[in-house]
C-alpha cells in the first residue's frame, strides 16, 4: 500500500481478489476520534477488503453546503471524487457524510459537463460503513467473538436513516456482539439536535433536542448509547456531560471491532 | 400582519422555557404523530397514492393557466363569480368592496390561512365590518388577539386552562373548566353569530376546475354554517389549490385528513359550487371566489415550484423537532414550521426571514411525512444558497466559512494546520476528557461540553503506520 497516494496503487497478487476500498475518513473522525477510522479499517479488512486511505481528502463539504456556499461544496466534491473514484468501493464511517457523497455530489455537479458523469459513477461506489458490511459484504460479527458487556440503545442518525435507508444494519451487526443487548428508545428516529452548524447557530434549541434524546435513552435503562455518526455522538456526549447524565458513548464500529475502551468525552485512565 | 421573523432567535429561546406552551406542544405532538401513523398503517397503498398525487399536482401546476380559466368558466356557469387578486392588498380591497356593497355589518368566518396571509380581518375591521372567527381554534386566538401558531390547529399553543380564562373574560362567568362545557359555550355564542351574519367567508382546501366547485373540510361544521346560512358566500383561496377533476380532489383528501389529524376523512367534507338555485330553499344568494396569487406565480417559475404542491396538512410541522419545541409563534408570521420556512421568505422577503431557512437541522423528517413529496430540506437549503449569494447573514460566519473552505481545498495545508491544534487540544483535554469552555466555541460550549480529541489526527497516525509497515 502506498502511504501517500491520491489514486489506487497497483494491486499485488495477495490482494488480487479482494475488493479495494478507499476509506473516506471524514473530518470529525480525522480530528476528534481517529479510533473510529482504525476500527473501520479493521472491520473492512476482516470483511475481506483491502483498504487504502488516500491522503488528498479533508471534509465532504457539508458545512459549506448547508450554509449555502455551493461553489466551495462543488470544489470539495471534485477533490473527494478525484481522490477516491478509482477504488471498487468508497466507504465512509458516517451516514451524513456518505449521504453527501452519494446523494448530493451528483446533484451539485449535474450541470458540470466534465464532472456530472464522474459524480454519478462515484456515487454508485459510495457506502456508509455499517450498511456496507451487512449489505455488500454479508459480514458476520459473531465469528469474531467480540465481547462488550452492557445494555446499549441505538440512535438512528437522520441522514443515514433517511438518505441511505440505514436502520437494520447496525442492529444486525450489534446482535453479534457477545454480552451486549440493545434496548430501543422512544423516538429513536428523531434528530439529536446536532445538525452540523445548526448546533452552534441555535444552541438553545439544539440543547433541548439533545436533552430530549438523552431522556429517551435513559428511559430504556441503557448505560451505553451507540450510533453511526460522530457528529451526533459528540453532541450527545457533550450534552450528557453538561447535564451529569452517565451514558457511555461509542461509534458502533469501535464496539464491533473490539476497540471500545475510552468512551467519547471520558477522562483518560 | 407584522413580520416578526427577525426576532426568531429570541422568541424561540424564550418559548423553550414557557411551561404552558411546552405542555401544549407536547400534547399536540403526541396526538398528531400517533394518529397519523395509525391511520396510514391502515392504507397499504399509501406510497402509491402519494406518488400519484404528486404527478397529478405537477401536471396541474404545469398547466395552471389552462385549469384556472377552466375553473372560472365553470364557476360562471354555476352562477358564481371569480375575482382575481394578484396581491394581498387586492384580495382585501375586493372583499371589502363586496362587504360594503352588501351593507354588511357582521361577517362569520371559517378557518382560512389565506385570509391570515393577507390579514383580511384587519382590512374588514378597518372598514367597519365586524368579523367573527367560527373555527374553535381561530375563535380562541381571536379572543386572545394572537396569530395562529399552527396551520390546522391555530390554538395548538394554548392549554385548556388558558382557554377557560379567555372564555371567562369574553363571555362572563362562571368559569368553565371542562372541555365539553367550553365547547358548548362556544357553540352557543357562535350560533347567534351564524344566524345574524350578513356574509360568510371561508377558505377552500381545494377547488375543482372541471366542476367549478370548492371543497371544504372541517371537524366542527362551522365552515358549512358559514357557507349556507348567510345571504352571501365569499371564498378566499390561493391559485395553487386547484385540481382538475373531482377524482383528483378525492385522491387528495385521502392524503389530507390522514396526514393532518389521522382521520380517514374529516368530520365534514363538503363540496360547494355557486349560489342557491331557484328551486332550492337554502343557501347563499351570491357566490364569490377570490383567487389570491401573492407571489405564487413567481414561485411557479423558480426553484420553489415544488412548494406549490402543498395541501396545508401540517404534517411537516407536527414532525419537526424544532417546531415541536418552539411552537409556531417563534417563526414570526402566518405559516410556521418547515412549510412556513420555505413559504415565508418567498412572501415577505428573504432579507426579513434570515433565520427561518437556517433554523432546521436538515433531519429530513418533514419530507418523509409530506403527503405531496415536497423536498422541504432541499428548498430550505435553496434559501440558504440565495442568502449566501446575496451576501445576507453575518460577516463573521461568512469569513469563517471562507477560511475553512480554502484550507479544506488544500489537503496538505489543512492537515498541516489541523494537526498541531488537535494535538494541543488532545493534550490539555486528556485528563478531564472534555472542555467546559473554549475561546471562540461558545456556540458549542454554552450548551454542552466539548469532548477532547484523542490527541493526533487519523491522517498523521495512518501515514506513520503505513511507513512503518513499508520499511
Amino acid at each position: 500500500m502506498s502511504e501517500d497516494s491520491t489514486n489506487r496503487s497497483s494491486v499485488d497478487q495477495s490482494t488480487a481478489e479482494k475488493p479495494a476500498v478507499g476509506l473516506f475518513v471524514t473530518c470529525l473522525v480525522d480530528l476528534q476520534r481517529p479510533s473510529v477510522g482504525f476500527a473501520a479499517v479493521k472491520l473492512l479488512e476482516l470483511a475481506g477488503c483491502s483498504v487504502e486511505v488516500p491522503s488528498a481528502q479533508t471534509c465532504c463539504g457539508q458545512p459549506a453546503f448547508n450554509n449555502g456556499d455551493f461553489d466551495t461544496t462543488a470544489a470539495l466534491a471534485r477533490q473527494t471524487i478525484a481522490a477516491l473514484e478509482s477504488y471498487d468501493y468508497v466507504v465512509v464511517p458516517s451516514g451524513s457524510c456518505a449521504g453527501t457523497l452519494k446523494c448530493h455530489y451528483p446533484e451539485l455537479l449535474a450541470d458540470d459537463p466534465d464532472w456530472a458523469a464522474r459524480a454519478r459513477a462515484f456515487s454508485a461506489k459510495v457506502h456508509e460503513l455499517l450498511s456496507f458490511l451487512v449489505d455488500v459484504r454479508g459480514f458476520d460479527v459473531s465469528s469474531l467473538g467480540t465481547q462488550f458487556d452492557g445494555t446499549a440503545t441505538y440512535h438512528d442518525s437522520c441522514s443515514g436513516l433517511r438518505e441511505l435507508g440505514i436502520k437494520q444494519q447496525p442492529r444486525t451487526l450489534l446482535a453479534g456482539v457477545e454480552g451486549l443487548s440493545v434496548a430501543e428508545m422512544e423516538e429513536t428516529e428523531v434528530c439529536c439536535g446536532f445538525g452540523g452548524t445548526f448546533c452552534v447557530k441555535y444552541p438553545e434549541i439544539s440543547g433541548r433536542l439533545g436533552s430530549d434524546k438523552l431522556k429517551n435513552a435513559q428511559q430504556t435503562g441503557a448505560n451505553i448509547l451507540l450510533g453511526g455518526d460522530l457528529g451526533c455522538l459528540l453532541n450527545l456526549s457533550g450534552r450528557a456531560l453538561r447535564e451529569g447524565i452517565p451514558m457511555r458513548m461509542f461509534h458502533t464500529a469501535e464496539v464491533l471491532a473490539g476497540m471500545a475502551e475510552r468512551g467519547i468525552g471520558e477522562e483518560a485512565k | 400582519m407584522k413580520v416578526r421573523s427577525p426576532e426568531f432567535k429570541v422568541r424561540a429561546a424564550a418559548a423553550l422555557f414557557e411551561p404552558n406552551l411546552q405542555k401544549a406542544l407536547l400534547n399536540a405532538k403526541a396526538g398528531f404523530q400517533g394518529n397519523r401513523a395509525k391511520a396510514i398503517d391502515l392504507v397499504p397503498e399509501w406510497q402509491q397514492i402519494r406518488s400519484d398525487a404528486k404527478v397529478m399536482k405537477d401536471h396541474t401546476l404545469e398547466n395552471l393557466d389552462y385549469y384556472l380559466l377552466q375553473y372560472e368558466e365553470s364557476v360562471v356557469a354555476n352562477g358564481g363569480k371569480v375575482h382575481w387578486a394578484p396581491t394581498a392588498a387586492d384580495a382585501n380591497r375586493i372583499i371589502t368592496e363586496l362587504c360594503l356593497a352588501a351593507d354588511a355589518k357582521l361577517v362569520v368566518k371559517g378557518k382560512s390561512m389565506v385570509s391570515e396571509e393577507v390579514a383580511l380581518n384587519d382590512a374588514l375591521n378597518a372598514a367597519g365590518v365586524e368579523t367573527v372567527e367560527t373555527d374553535l381554534g381561530e375563535y380562541i386566538i381571536q379572543l386572545a388577539d394572537e396569530p395562529p401558531s399552527h396551520i390546522i390547529a391555530p390554538a395548538a399553543h394554548k392549554t385548556k386552562e388558558q382557554v377557560s380564562e379567555l372564555f371567562e373574560k369574553a363571555h362572563g362567568g362562571p368559569r368553565i373548566d371542562d372541555r365539553v362545557g367550553l365547547v358548548t359555550q362556544a357553540r352557543q355564542v357562535l350560533r347567534e353569530k351564524f344566524l345574524s351574519a350578513d356574509i360568510g367567508i371561508t377558505g377552500a382546501n381545494l377547488f375543482i376546475a372541471s366542476t367549478g366547485q370548492h371543497l371544504l373540510v372541517t371537524n366542527e361544521g362551522n365552515g358549512d354554517l358559514c357557507s349556507s346560512v348567510p345571504k352571501m358566500q365569499i371564498v378566499i383561496t390561493s391559485i395553487d389549490k386547484i385540481v382538475p377533476t373531482l377524482e383528483d380532489a378525492a385522491a387528495t383528501i385521502r392524503l389530507l385528513a390522514r396526514s393532518a389529524t389521522g382521520q380517514h376523512i374529516s368530520n365534514y367534507t363538503s363540496l360547494y359550487g355557486g349560489p342557491k338555485a331557484e328551486d332550492e330553499l337554502d343557501g347563499p344568494e351570491q357566490y364569490h371566489v377570490v383567487l389570491v396569487d401573492n407571489g405564487r406565480s413567481t414561485m411557479l417559475g423558480n426553484a420553489f415550484k415544488d412548494m406549490l404542491r402543498c395541501i396545508r396538512c401540517g404534517a411537516c410541522m407536527n414532525h419537526c423537532p424544532v417546531y415541536g419545541n418552539v411552537g409556531g409563534h417563534a417563526y414570526g408570521w402566518v405559516y410556521p414550521g418547515p412549510m412556513g420556512s420555505v413559504l415565508t421568505p418567498n412572501m415577505v422577503g428573504l432579507e426579513h426571514t434570515l433565520d427561518l431557512p437556517n433554523a432546521c437541522t436538515m433531519n429530513g423528517r418533514c419530507a418523509e411525512v409530506c403527503p405531496m413529496s415536497i423536498p422541504l430540506p432541499d428548498l430550505l437549503r435553496e434559501h440558504r444558497r440565495l442568502q449566501f449569494q446575496r451576501g445576507l447573514g453575518t460577516k463573521v460566519s461568512r469569513a469563517g466559512l471562507a477560511l475553512w473552505g480554502s484550507a479544506a481545498l488544500k489537503p496538505k495545508l489543512y492537515q498541516g494546520l489541523s494537526r498541531p491544534a488537535i494535538q494541543l487540544m488532545g493534550f490539555f483535554g486528556r485528563k478531564s476528557g472534555a472542555y467546559k469552555k473554549l475561546p471562540g466555541l461558545s456556540g458549542w460550549t454554552s450548551q454542552r461540553d466539548l469532548p477532547a480529541p484523542e490527541g493526533d489526527t487519523f491522517m498523521a497516525q495512518w501515514k506513520k503506520q503505513q511507513k512503518a509497515k513499508n520499511s
